[in-house]
């Protein structure tokens, strides 16, 4: 019991609780950075492999190459790749840069299966009503099929997002000095594995769980628009 | 970039990857099934326990859910050691996947037991079957449908996750891999073709499952 308010007391160090928020802020940079490159990567990843003619055919089996095999591939060997191939390309990148390259591509994998699912969700007599108005397909695609499949991306979107901040967590591997990395780093300076685990997986949790609910809410909320449709 | 690759030296350590592809699929396997059976569980307490079963089940999920698995891993290799419990590399990634597995899939399963209604068992009563016949030929193949094409996309998922291992050095996979190119540097290339197996792996998984829930479930399950 000694020992415990011990740890205790050092864990709430001003130190160490500054160096634990900037891990914190860390986590969170990488999530939102990495969330956001991703969406903007995913959906040019779906509107190249929903191109249509034989001349975009390289396109769009390179769209489905991307999607089909990133998705098939451990992100810690993302990760790893992605380590040595930017060693090579680029001297001296920073590790920063190599975890947010790693987790856009890997976010644009799962996303890309999620955007497109909700695209495709859009009924087919949609997109020949606007074909049919002479509609181009970027117009299309913003004016009828994006309005319409939005409540049927953002739950699932969302439910990833909430995920990521856990997964950012492998990116601690490689020596990105976020949570996951700051735990290891508290282990060793001697605390115990027991508290500092356990502090971690309670900040993680803190992280994830509001995030949680809010898409919960999220999805009831979007839920009856479904309904109305078919 | 003035680098050259040479895929014959990754290439040729090829059949000292495959062991380490076994070991991989291994961890998947005893995760699944063992997550597979504490989901089970949970579900069955969510939805047909009383009210402290229920809370209890609840807590759980909630929060092995929303913790990553690498920090509960971390927990029980490097936490519980501390409360005199000393579990081995292998059995500490097992048992951390298989908790970390057993809240997921009970969130799955939960929705295939809420979408079995009233109204077909009482078709069941009604036509004469017994409880045991309910549950045979009503409920299980009405939940496996349900149920079958998540439960199919989570293994491919884990298969995919038990590349953590690597990171308290068990030699499945990836872990294998960052050995062996440490004998030559070859990481990038080494790396490049364990990607590969990683596809080749989860494709296998992935027909493995399909063809399954097509012969024994007749579920249709999509390959890619």
């Amino acid at each position: 019991m000694d020992r415990f308010i011990n740890q205790l007391i050092t864990f709430f160090q001003p130190e160490t609780l500054g160096l634990l928020f900037q891990a914190i802020g860390l986590t969170i940079t990488l999530t939102v950075i990495g969330c956001v490159t991703g969406f903007i990567c995913a959906f040019l990843v779906v509107y190249a492999r929903q191109s249509q003619g034989w001349l975009a055919l390289p396109v769009r089996i390179a769209a489905i190459l991307f999607v089909e095999l990133f998705r098939r591939i451990p992100f810690l060997v993302i990760t790893y790749l992605v380590l040595f191939f930017l060693a090579v390309i680029v001297k001296g990148a920073s590790l920063f840069i190599i975890a947010i390259v790693a987790i856009s591509i890997y976010a644009t994998a799962y996303l890309s299966e999620i955007i497109r699912t909700g695209l495709e969700s859009v009924p087919r007599q949609q997109i020949e009503a606007a074909q049919a108005m002479n509609f181009s397909r970027w117009q299309t695609l913003i004016n009828v099929i994006i309005p319409q499949s939005w409540p049927a991306v953002l739950p699932p979107a969302f439910a990833f997002m909430v995920a990521f901040v856990k997964d950012t967590s492998l990116v601690s591997q490689i020596g990105v000095f976020e949570l996951a990395f700051r735990g290891r780093e508290l282990v060793n300076q001697g605390m115990s594995g027991l508290f500092a685990f356990g502090m971690i997986s309670l900040i993680y949790f803190l992280l994830s769980y509001p995030l949680t609910r809010l898409g919960r809410r999220l999805e009831r909320r979007l839920a009856p628009s479904r309904h109305q449709k078919s | 970039m003035n680098y050259t690759f040479q895929f014959g030296v990754a290439l040729d350590r090829l059949p000292d990857l495959i062991p380490g592809a076994w070991l991989s699929l291994e961890i998947a396997l005893l995760s699944f099934w063992g997550g597979a059976l504490l989901g089970l569980l949970l579900a069955s307490f969510k939805t047909y326990g009383g009210p402290v079963t229920r809370r209890c089940a609840d807590v759980y999920v909630t929060f092995f859910t929303n913790t990553p698995v690498l920090i509960q891993i971390y927990f029980i290799f490097w936490g519980l050691p501390d409360a005199g419990i000393v579990l081995s590399a292998f059995t500490s990634v097992v048992v951390g996947l298989t908790l970390n597995t057993g809240a997921y899939l009970c969130e799955i399963m939960r929705g295939g037991f809420l979408s079995v209604r009233n109204t077909e068992m009482e078709a069941a009563a009604t036509l004469g079957f017994s409880r045991w016949q309910q549950i045979r030929y009503v409920i299980v193949p009405h939940i496996v449908k349900t149920i079958y094409p998540a439960l199919a996309n989570y293994a491919v998922v884990l298969t995919l996750g038990t590349s953590m291992a690597m990171i308290f050095g068990v030699e499945e996979l990836t872990g294998r891999a960052f050995n062996l190119a440490s004998e030559n540097y070859r990481h990038l290339e080494m790396f490049t073709v364990v990607a590969g197996l990683y596809v080749v792996l989860t494709l296998v998984v992935s027909l493995g499952l399909a063809l399954a829930g097509r012969k024994v479930f007749r579920v249709k399950v999509k390959l890619i």
